[in-house]
């Protein structure tokens, strides 16, 4: 295949050239980076919670009367025995906030009682003993809380978390050689030690926020249902009663006391809920990535049609001439496919340059990680196969241009 | 000749449809996907009080220890309980107010209606004057009413309609977390947006229904609502008693009216914090902060980085849409060479062609930009039903409107500026002698 040719041709259209080579590179430039949002998001929307999404539910439940700590913490334990005793329900735990929630109790944790900086974050749910079976994360080792250990605190009292068990990421963070078993630990932000009689496997933290990335799996269970002005309830419904223990769960949490309020709305939600509540922005951005990457390759898709086919309406006269000097259809139809591809790979090495561009100047406007260059290595290749996908079907016309085209005057 | 040429662009945009209908969507779809995320970026961005918001100032200390449990340069983003009334009493700015979140239970007097949580503000006096809150009925309470603890409260427009249907209920009797509350304003529909005066509670489309003074709500240990920070020995906690005295939790904003003001409470805050070190309470050196509310909001980064993400990436969406009609209209116009030469022969100038050929481009911005206006309502209609804060915020206002339509106009004349001048460049002659 002659190049030459080709590259003198394209000189007499040189705006033409300019402009399609230039809207490939921006395209290429801006779906590299939105395929690389689309695939961050689907990575943190498809993180494991590591409880038993699909029969838990859970219950807010708000205090209406301002009753005292006492008065609270025996209608929480009235609470928990109505729920218990549903058939539908297979478990129910108290807890102050739980994975995926968003909002919460996070503290510093530290190895040493006089350590100034602490060794990491992490989240902390005030539960009881039933707060494992009910959420359906297992222990890894060491033991759950015994009755006797759960008690109650309000939020300002010294922490009642002489034993914690402690979530399997958090162990490892704390102790990287996997003997955290046993160890004191420092949960309180104070001097208060803490011993770790328990390891979790995967439990996620209530943080969803970006901030929160490295401490998204510490979780710190403290044995004592906190006494606040409104308390949760994880409920774990029996295998495929989730509906009927929804049901029955408010009426029985009415049927103990009327003196509370469970918003219509959301006092009362599933677990999916609870994540598609937690990363419905994640999912939105990247609908809309995906939808802007459909419609921009579509249209520049249609603008390389559209312009080749104009080109080729304009040269019918020479390709009559090349074929009755003898070019076989072929030879035409690898004319317009080769001129479109060396476009396509000018367009493409302007535009993986702009795609890393793009990149670092969001890097360094939000967070975000590096893109990696598989995908700009994949863009490449799907616009340029794009490329000639679009260009076949005009080039296939000009191909069944006859050369008796050369003898006609306009 | 307008007509004529109008004529021609018709006939020609005909000749080729699919091509039309491709051009004037990828205008549409460009402009309509940059103005619905471009009015969303200028919703989110907008100044919550116009006319007000740069003389209202909020000053930040630093109070912390060397404990590190709160590390940064930067001094808290709150105030703690002592330094916030400090502040207050030193009355050293044209109006100060110290506040918190709450979440509180009401309930008519008549007891009728079960009692139901609302968010609350727990504020001072100078609030309502200093934030120009209107009020339907009655007015705010004042600085005696805050220092005796008064039980007045202020509710909403929203609150009024629930409880009272929309009368005067200014003297009547509110219910909070069982306690009788006299209520001496109601206020008109308002609400801020950002929610400025306190981020930590959600920064769009929050507003308060219940307005308590501060020490009132202390003193009846009402629920709070927001975020507090705290080091030293002061351990966390949220709910029915109040964060300790090492921990940050209120805020405090003030209004100085003019630059000379501006400077000379800057210097009173070094004075006070220096004053804070001598008396054994603060330990680091002066560290304040005085900014207004738009500094404030930026330095809070309050516009989610979605939404600019969404918007760069809408308008690269136009930039390609653009460059693709540019290009086919170029195509399109070069194929004319022809016609063109023939015009020009016969004694058209090349302005009269360049009109005739921007009169085309002209048909397809147009439709296309009103294409895209009707796509910006469609796609502000969905960025509505979405569940975010800010989700109801999302209309198109005068001015966004404006833009918009400037935006489409500026888009089409450069797509058909530069292919309308290059067509015109053709050689009368060689277009003629070349079939």
């Amino acid at each position: 295949m002659q190049i030459k040719p080709i590259l003198a041709a394209m000189r007499h259209h040189k705006a033409g050239t300019v402009l399609i080579a230039l809207q490939i590179a921006l395209t290429l430039a801006i779906v590299c980076n939105a395929l690389f949002i689309i695939q961050q998001r689907i990575e943190r929307m498809a993180r494991p919670s590591g409880v038993d999404e699909t029969n838990l539910f859970v219950i807010r439940s708000d205090w209406a009367d301002k009753s005292d700590p006492q008065r609270i913490d025996a209608q929480m334990r009235a609470d928990l025995i109505a729920l218990r005793q549903l058939g539908s329900v297979q478990d129910a735990a108290p807890i102050n906030s739980f994975p995926l929630l968003g909002s919460g109790w996070d503290n510093f944790i530290k190895l040493q009682p006089d350590q100034v900086k602490m060794t990491t974050d992490s989240a902390i749910f005030f539960s009881d003993e039933h707060a494992l079976a009910t959420l359906g994360t297992r222990l890894i080792a060491g033991r759950n809380f015994t009755a006797s250990e759960a008690g109650a605190q309000q939020p300002r009292d010294a922490m009642h978390a002489a034993q914690v068990i402690i979530s399997k990421d958090l162990a490892h963070r704390l102790y990287p050689d996997g003997s955290a078993l046993g160890k004191t630990i420092y949960v309180t932000m104070g001097r208060t030690p803490s011993t770790v009689i328990g390891i979790t496997d995967t439990l996620q933290a209530h943080m969803t926020g970006s901030w929160a990335g490295p401490y998204a799996y510490n979780a710190v269970l403290v044995p004592a249902q906190l006494l606040n002005d409104y308390t949760y309830y994880l409920v774990r419904a029996r295998p495929g009663q989730l509906d009927a223990a929804m049901r029955d769960a408010p009426k029985a949490l009415f049927a103990q006391s009327r003196m509370r309020i469970i918003d219509h709305k959301d006092g009362v939600m599933t677990f999916a809920q609870v994540r598609q509540r937690a990363y419905g922005p994640d999912r939105g951005m990247a609908i809309l990535m995906a939808i802007i990457s459909a419609v921009l390759l579509a249209i520049t898709a249609a603008g390389i049609v559209g312009l080749t086919s104009f080109w080729v309406g304009q040269r019918r006269k020479q390709i009559g001439v090349r074929r009755a000097l003898g070019a076989t259809r072929r030879d035409i139809l690898n004319y317009f496919l080769t001129e479109n591809l060396l476009i396509g790979i000018g367009g493409v090495m302007v535009g993986a340059v702009l795609a890393i561009g793009i990149n670092v100047w969001m890097v360094s406007q939000f967070e975000m990680a590096r893109l990696s260059l598989a995908y700009v290595a994949a863009g490449v290749v799907a616009l340029l196969v794009l490329g000639q996908g679009a260009v076949l079907a005009p080039a296939l016309r000009a191909s069944h241009v006859s050369p008796v085209e050369a003898t006609r005057s306009v | 000749m307008f007509g004529y040429y109008l004529d021609l662009a018709l006939r020609s945009l005909r000749r080729n449809k699919a091509l039309t209908v491709l051009m004037v969507l990828a205008i549409a779809l460009g402009i309509g996907a940059s103005m619905t995320t471009l009015t969303v970026l200028h919703v989110l961005s907008g100044d919550p009080l116009p006319g007000r918001s740069d003389t209202l100032y909020y000053p930040q200390i630093d109070p912390r220890d060397d404990s590190g449990q709160m590390p940064g340069e930067e001094p808290p983003e709150q105030v703690t309980l002592i330094d916030g009334l400090n502040l207050l009493h030193a009355k050293r700015a044209d109006r100060q107010a110290l506040m918190t979140g709450g979440y509180v239970p009401v309930q008519s007097d008549s007891a009728v209606v079960d009692p139901f949580y609302v968010e609350a503000r727990f504020t001072t006096a100078d609030f309502f004057p200093m934030f120009g809150a209107p009020f339907r009925y009655g007015r705010g309470w004042n600085a005696f009413d805050d220092e005796t603890r008064a039980r007045d409260v202020v509710i909403n427009g929203e609150l009024n309609g629930r409880l009272f249907g929309g009368a005067d209920s200014v003297g009547r009797t509110l219910r909070i977390a069982d306690t009788r509350f006299r209520i001496v304003g109601v206020l008109d529909d308002w609400a801020p947006n950002p929610h400025f005066y306190d981020l930590n509670t959600g920064s769009f489309g929050r507003t308060e229904q219940v307005f308590v003074p501060l020490q009132t709500a202390m003193g009846l240990k009402l629920e709070r609502h927001g975020s507090n920070d705290c080091w030293g020995k002061g351990a966390g906690g949220v709910g029915r008693i109040y964060p300790g005295e090492s921990c940050v939790w209120l805020q405090f904003w003030v209004q100085l009216d003019s630059a000379a003001k501006v400077a000379a409470y800057e210097q009173f805050l070094v004075h006070y914090s220096q004053e804070q070190k001598a008396l054994g309470r603060f330990v680091r050196p002066p560290n304040v902060r005085l900014r207004n509310v738009m500094q404030w909001l930026a330095h809070e980064k309050v516009v989610p980085d979605d939404v600019r993400l969404q918007t760069g990436l809408a308008f690269g969406f136009l930039l390609v849409c653009l460059v693709n009609t540019i290009g086919l209209m170029l195509a399109k116009f070069m194929r004319r060479a022809a016609d063109l030469g023939v015009r020009r022969a016969l004694g058209a100038s090349k302005r009269s062609l360049f009109a005739q050929l921007l009169v085309e481009s002209g048909v397809v911005g147009i439709v296309g930009g009103v294409g895209g206006l009707l796509l910006a309502g469609l796609g502000l209609w969905a960025v509505r039903q979405r569940p975010s804060s800010y989700a109801a915020l999302a209309h198109l206002d005068g001015s966004m409107l404006l833009v918009t339509f400037a935006l489409a106009l500026g888009s089409t004349l450069v797509a058909g500026m530069l292919p309308a001048w290059r067509a015109c460049q053709v050689p009368p002659a060689l277009q003629l002698k070349s079939n």
